[in-house]
């Protein structure tokens, strides 16, 4: 069974920091439906079209009739380890840091023999739950569960490469003016994160929910350079996730402004502070991405669904969301090994929203399914009935979507 | 079942190895043409002489056989590359035997070699196939070994192998190797050290692991009566299979290709497995020769342990095996391992082993295996070989 996982120790300051390397990412274009699938916490392989047999490793034509066809499909995740191995010795200087390596190939109920890393409490000949995860690369690989959980199966140690388990680790949120930020703050708490620090603007302004905030306060405005190296500076070196809850939400269309000021406003808020924070707090984060027990791992966004394409009656602020959205991808980039989170949610339960009517999403919410997403690996997620609903209308078709919203 | 015409009229000959290295400064071009260069030293040519080649390497670059009959000077009317690893030299034989037989070719030159440095294992594995970078290689990077850890896992579990039958295969190996002047493991082996050596991928130890090293191997493919002519000892080829991606329904390879075709080999060779005085398995890892065993006939599926417990692999024992020390003893000289038994089931059957001969050796069977483009090696062969 895996051993419980030990608040982290402080760290000796003669010891090296354990450099933030990347499994190997090299993959085929047809392979990312795995990374696509695992973004999302999805089991999916390609399925023949013409047959139905299920394919892997992924292929660009049917093993069993060579049909071209083979669009990826949820399939049973079933399946029996029918051989294991333990790599203690390999080239690969990101592995070479993590041996012993289990593996194993699991025949699944569905078909294929897969190469899969092993969670620590799957037993040789035993049944098994795989799962498509992200490792550090930000590819997507198979991770074999046991076929029932166990305790404390979230601190096995090749699953966590696979996870940004909040639990022990410190948590920056960067807003805790609105309801959203103190609703993740207190989830944090919660669920045993080491200390969560909450980032407060202009602190000598009341605001609703000052009296109840969770966390350590800090000073923080994202709209103001100055601000955010200040925090960095203390503080960067202490924090293992960081969730933007800076929200800037105004309604209106392009045509309902009679200047660009509030934009300007959006942009500062939405696209300029997410790249300051990103700049002040990006490397340092980075760099702490193999460190200890608990490394650095995860930069959660909160982003509107709108982000995909525009609702007119927020027209303009669905262009900033856009553009964080834009930006947030070329971050996936750049701070590997860390996850990018992007949540996408739906319209908030807030003051911004009041003429919108439900489904809308509320704080306590969203919390939940951003620790959820972080304790399951999962990089890309919807948020309420709306956002999913927007996803799925976008994943069918993107333009048919703008059209759709633009047609009220 | 319709048996293929018989390979009338061709032999093989000249065997050559060119002493491997652990490491060489030198690229794959230089290992080939040095063996080359001997085939037609031996053989008393002059390199236009060569109408046929036919060529195996991992690390040509961007270079094939064709950029290779530019490099070398020669002006081949029959070329051939085959990328097939541990299969390589069964293949490359069966072709060129066919190119002379028919006329196609007068002399082929079978050839392969690979360089080695000290970090080109680790990047020919990240990039060694469109599966194994899909869906392999990132799962703890084990290359080989790891893939091969994981079918002697499952073998073990199946038939109830042991360390000690695997470590039996490779102490007989290395006392085969130290007769042999080009072996790389100079030192002999006991079951002991066998058992206590590093592990590497569980169950896989240090033992079970070949050395990549730099290194070729060739023969030269011609009518019996050219060679006859030009006073070179041949072997005639009574039999040859090849066969890629066997049972793929198979969920883990527990059986290779040799059982698809085992029965047609023989059959083509009109012998038993009774009637091979020298075999040559291709030995990556030793649960691939126990596999070779089995599907090859010498003894039945999931016996293979059991044989290796009741029989003298040695030269000089029942089942002389492997007698160059093979590459768990030599190295693995990249697709020149694919080479190594064959070139040295040459040599036992002419007389002219370098190492210890088998004493009588009229005929060998030498097998190839390669390819592990996922999960399992895709490539297997054997040739049947006698003494012309
Ligand atoms: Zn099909």
């Amino acid at each position: 069974m895996t051993a419980k996982l030990p608040p982290p120790q402080r760290k000796n300051p003669l010891l090296p920091t354990r450099q933030p390397l990347l499994p190997p990412s090299s993959r085929s274009r047809t392979a990312l439906g795995l990374t696509a699938a695992a973004a999302e916490g999805r089991f999916a392989l390609q399925v023949c079209a013409d047959c139905g047999a299920v394919q892997y490793p992924p292929r660009e034509a049917c093993h069993a009739c060579l049909g071209a066809n083979l669009p990826w499909r949820e399939v049973p995740a079933g399946g029996a380890l029918i051989a294991e191995t333990t790599v203690r010795i390999t080239a690969d200087p990101y592995f070479r840091q993590r041996t012993p390596w289990r593996t194993g190939i699991v025949a699944l109920d569905c078909g294929p023999s897969v190469v899969a890393h092993l969670h620590g409490d799957v037993v040789p000949d035993g049944r098994v739950r795989m799962t498509l995860r992200l490792d550090k690369s930000g590819q997507g690989v198979m991770l074999a569960l046991p076929g029932q959980d166990t305790p404390d199966m979230q601190d096995d140690r090749q699953m966590r490469e696979m996870t940004c388990d909040p639990k022990g680790r410190r948590v920056l949120v960067t807003d805790g003016r609105n309801a959203f930020g103190q609703a993740m703050a207190r989830a944090f708490i919660d669920v045993g994160a080491a200390g969560v620090f909450v980032g407060v603007a202009d602190a000598w302004k009341p605001f609703p929910g000052q009296d109840k905030l969770a966390g350590e306060v800090v000073p923080l405005d994202i709209t103001d350079t100055d601000s955010v190296h200040r925090l960095a500076a203390s503080l960067g070196g202490r924090v293992e996730i960081l969730v933007n809850t800076a929200l800037h939400v105004r309604p209106g269309g392009i045509l309902d402004r009679r200047d660009t000021v509030t934009a300007r406003e959006e942009m500062e808020a939405t696209y300029f502070g997410p790249m300051r924070l990103a700049q002040a707090f990006g490397p340092v984060l980075r760099s702490r991405g193999a460190d200890g027990t608990h490394p650095a791992c995860a930069w959660v966004n909160i982003l509107s669904a709108y982000a995909l394409a525009p609702t007119p009656t927020f027209g303009a602020f669905a262009a900033t969301q856009a553009a964080a959205l834009s930006l947030a991808h070329s971050l996936r980039a750049e701070l590997r090994p860390l996850r990018v989170v992007n949540a996408l949610v739906g319209p908030l339960d807030d003051e911004w929203h009041q003429a919108v009517p439900p489904p809308k999403v509320a704080p306590a919410a969203l919390a939940a399914s951003v620790l959820r997403a972080l304790r399951d690996g999962i990089e890309d997620l919807a948020v309420g009935d709306i956002a999913q609903d927007l996803l799925a209308r976008w994943k069918d078709n993107p333009t048919t979507l703008a059209r759709e919203l633009a047609a009220g | 079942m319709s048996l293929r015409a018989a390979y009338d009229g061709v032999v093989a000959a000249v065997p050559v190895t060119v002493p491997y290295e652990r490491y060489s400064i030198h690229g794959a071009h230089w290992w080939i043409g040095r063996a080359l260069h001997e085939a037609v030293r031996v053989a008393g040519l002059r390199p236009r002489d060569i109408d046929g080649l036919c060529v195996s390497s991992f690390s040509l670059g961007n270079d094939t056989a064709v950029g290779l009959t530019q490099h070398f000077g020669l002006s081949p009317r029959w070329l051939d590359h085959i990328p097939m690893g541990g299969a390589a030299g069964v293949v490359g034989l069966r072709r060129a035997a066919r190119a002379v037989q028919m006329g196609d070719a007068d002399i082929v030159a079978c050839v392969a070699g690979d360089t080695n440095a000290p970090d080109s294992f680790r990047r020919m594995l990240a990039g060694f196939s469109r599966f194994a970078a899909d869906a392999s290689y990132p799962y703890g990077a084990g290359g080989p070994n790891a893939s091969f850890a994981l079918l002697t896992d499952a073998y073990m579990r199946r038939y109830g192998a042991t360390r000690e039958d695997f470590g039996r295969i490779c102490v007989a190996q290395r006392q085969n190797a130290l007769s042999f002047p080009h072996a790389l493991m100079k030192r002999p082996l006991t079951m002991e050290q066998y058992l206590a050596a590093r592990p590497i991928a569980d169950p896989v130890a240090l033992f079970d692991c070949v050395m990549p090293c730099a290194g070729a191997e060739a023969f030269l493919v011609m009518r019996e009566d050219t060679a006859r002519a030009m006073g070179l000892p041949g072997v005639r080829v009574l039999a040859t299979i090849e066969r890629h991606n066997a049972f793929p329904e198979d969920p883990i390879q527990l059986r290779g290709g040799w059982a698809m075709d085992c029965g047609e080999l023989y059959a083509m060779a009109g012998l038993t497995p009774d009637g091979i005085d020298v075999v040559q398995t291709y030995d990556d890892y030793p649960v691939i020769i126990m596999l070779q065993f089995e599907d090859l006939g010498f003894c039945a599926k999931g016996e293979a342990p059991a044989f290796v417990r009741h029989h003298d692999l040695t030269c000089g024992g029942t089942f002389p095996h492997n007698t160059s020390g093979g590459q768990l003893s030599v190295g693995q000289a990249g697709a020149a391992g694919g080479y190594l038994g064959l070139v040295e089931a040459m040599r036992q059957i002419t007389g002219q082993a370098l190492g210890a001969q088998v004493a009588g050796a009229k005929t060998a069977l030498a097998a190839g295996f390669g390819m592990i483009n996922y999960d399992r090696g895709l490539c297997s062969g054997a040739a049947i070989l006698a003494a012309a």
